[in-house]
């Protein structure tokens, strides 16, 4: 006779959480892995603004508006690279709930034995291990096109900071990520408004300085504005972990608050959806 | 004693609606109201009771619309009912969704894949958040496609390569390769071809001879409910109208006529007082006026 209350809880039928975490970055793989063409449009895009940002600074030069246009291309270049970065992790969180929809998959994955949680950490894991590909590759064919001085960069304490910072823009994500399990038509594009907003506040062009002192006081709460100053320390300045540790503890936070408050957020907004029949295919 | 498979009682459900902000206007705007005052929410599920037994293949008879899919859907967790309480073997679908989720699976009528990933991807990844290794998926795997007709080179092509037919005995080997020990079938031989239908039909009936599951069968299909069912509840407008086997409904409406003249047909008619395109229309026309 069946047994249930063992069932529920067969320890070899329902796995640690880091394996139901992977089956979602193995599915993300492979489904990158057929969309590929979507992959380098978006590869292709991403060089393309890259240098076309970039070349703003050359004009710069060539205007007389600055005598030392390495730094102002570093600095672009850098801006341009993170914000590719940022995005697709954001994109990628951000459209569980949307990708899950236009599959039409979206009620066989949300009524699977699988915590939100983990499955919210699996696509975010993924988000990052695919931004960094994508980066990586935009930044390997940008930068023969100028003569840029990496000579001082401090990489290891970049990659801290991609790694510690990355927690945070997860966080971000999946709060963007509420957005179409709220508003099944028009959320996905809310959540491109959001990243619009991040772009215009975390000093991705410009440093947070010019921004008008209202407008300035929302880049505070942004953590790409602390992802960037990171960044762009380790690199231009050659920052070390220890000269970096004030932006590294607000990353820290950021993602300590942003990471579970997000989740929380993500479960009251499915406790609604199931309320109200939004956990289904449109279209 | 051991709890039934499937229990609720008095589950409601309504939809849309929304909240009426022209109720709130004073005299004389309230008049705006007249025009422009929202229907109210459609009740799609009216106090629905029933127990479905262990091991017992439970059909719901309805037409479409009748409310069947909103049924399927509360008892996958997908759904909260407004009121009233869902069991499944004794579990709260609502207060204990995390359980009820590890006991369960569902086939619909749409097959619901990765369209681009091949079928053994999907299956890989629908096994893994189940809780099943690559190992024993695969392990399980060609057996459960032998049983269905599937040839296994054609698993190792995307999805949309396959005929509708093709995914969805994907569907039915995706949800018996996690071993449920409830399956809720949801309308899952629409739109299949006769041979297809037969192949999921047969399939049905091996899983219930061979195996310790309970299903859930919804359907508009006379023919297969009579065919599949141990019990059929007829649903119409969002509430159960009788139950009983496929025999003991024949007999309550025969009424001196030999039972085995009378058709699962008839059976709906004289219950629910319409045949069941009727009662299909009449669900559409209310949705259209929504």
């Amino acid at each position: 006779m069946l047994n249930i209350a063992e069932r529920t809880a067969q320890p070899g039928l329902i796995r640690g959480p880091v394996t139901l975490a992977y089956a979602f970055v193995e599915r993300q793989t492979n489904l990158w892995k057929r969309y590929w063409a979507w992959e380098l449009v978006w590869l292709v895009y991403g060089v393309v603004n890259t240098l076309a940002i970039t070349f703003i600074a050359k004009e710069a030069e060539q205007a007389g508006i600055t005598t030392d246009a390495s730094h102002l291309v570093l600095f672009l270049l850098l801006g341009t690279l993170v914000w590719a970065y940022l995005s697709a992790v954001l994109d990628d969180i951000s459209l569980v709930i949307t990708w899950e929809r236009w599959e039409g998959t979206i009620e066989h994955t949300l009524m699977a034995p699988v915590s939100r949680a983990v499955h919210l950490i699996g696509m975010s894991i993924f988000g990052v291990l695919h931004a960094i590909v994508r980066t990586l590759l935009i930044f390997a064919i940008a930068v023969p096109f100028f003569s840029v001085d990496l000579g001082q960069a401090n990489w290891f304490a970049a990659a801290v900071v991609i790694v510690v910072g990355s927690a945070s823009v997860a966080g971000l994500g999946i709060l963007t990520g509420v957005l179409p399990l709220l508003y099944p038509e028009r959320g996905t594009q809310m959540s491109f408004m959001i990243q619009a907003v991040v772009l215009l506040i975390s000093g991705v062009y410009y440093s947070v300085d010019v921004l008008p002192p209202w407008l300035r006081v929302f880049s505070y709460i942004s953590p790409a504005t602390y992802f960037l100053d990171g960044i762009r320390g380790a690199i231009i300045d050659g920052d070390g972990v220890q000269d970096l540790l004030g932006t590294l503890a607000t990353l820290v936070l950021f993602g300590v608050i942003l990471v579970p408050g997000s989740i929380a957020v993500f479960a009251v907004a499915e406790k609604w959806a199931r309320k109200t029949g939004q956990l289904k295919r449109q279209g | 004693m051991a709890s039934p498979a499937i229990e609720t009682r008095h589950v409601n459900k309504y939809f849309g609606g929304g909240f009426d902000y022209l109720r709130l206007l004073p005299p004389p705007f309230d008049r705006l109201r007249a025009n422009g005052a929202k229907k109210g929410p459609a009740h799609v599920l009216r106090d629905v009771s029933f127990a479905a037994q262990r091991g017992e293949i439970y059909g719901v008879l309805g037409a479409n619309g009748s409310g069947k899919s909103t049924l399927v859907r509360i008892l996958s967790t997908l759904l909260l009912p407004d009121s009233g309480e869902a069991r499944i073997f004794g579990l709260d679908v609502v207060r204990q969704s995390s359980e009820v989720r590890s006991l369960i699976n569902r086939v619909s009528a749409d097959p619901s894949f990765f369209r681009n990933m091949s079928a053994v991807e999907n299956l890989l990844f629908f096994g893994r958040v189940y809780g099943f290794s690559p190992a024993e998926i695969k392990r399980r795997l060609p057996g459960i496609l032998a049983r269905l007709g599937f040839e296994w080179e054609r698993a190792l092509e995307p999805m949309s390569h396959l005929s509708r037919g093709q995914q969805q005995k994907m569907a039915v080997a995706r949800s018996f390769l996690t071993s449920p020990v409830l399956m809720l079938l949801d309308e899952p031989t629409t739109g299949l071809d006769p041979r297809s239908k037969r192949d999921v039909q047969a399939f049905v009936r091996q899983v219930r001879d061979e195996h310790d599951s309970t299903i859930l069968l919804t359907t508009h299909d006379m023919e297969e409910a009579e065919l599949l069912c141990d019990r059929i509840a007829f649903i119409a407008n969002g509430r159960i109208v009788a139950e009983g086997t496929p025999f003991k409904l024949r007999e309550r409406v025969a009424r001196g006529r030999p039972v085995e003249e009378i058709t699962m047909e008839t059976v709906f008619m004289e219950l629910t007082g319409k045949r069941i395109e009727e009662d299909e229309e009449e669900a559409e026309k209310v949705l259209a006026a929504r």
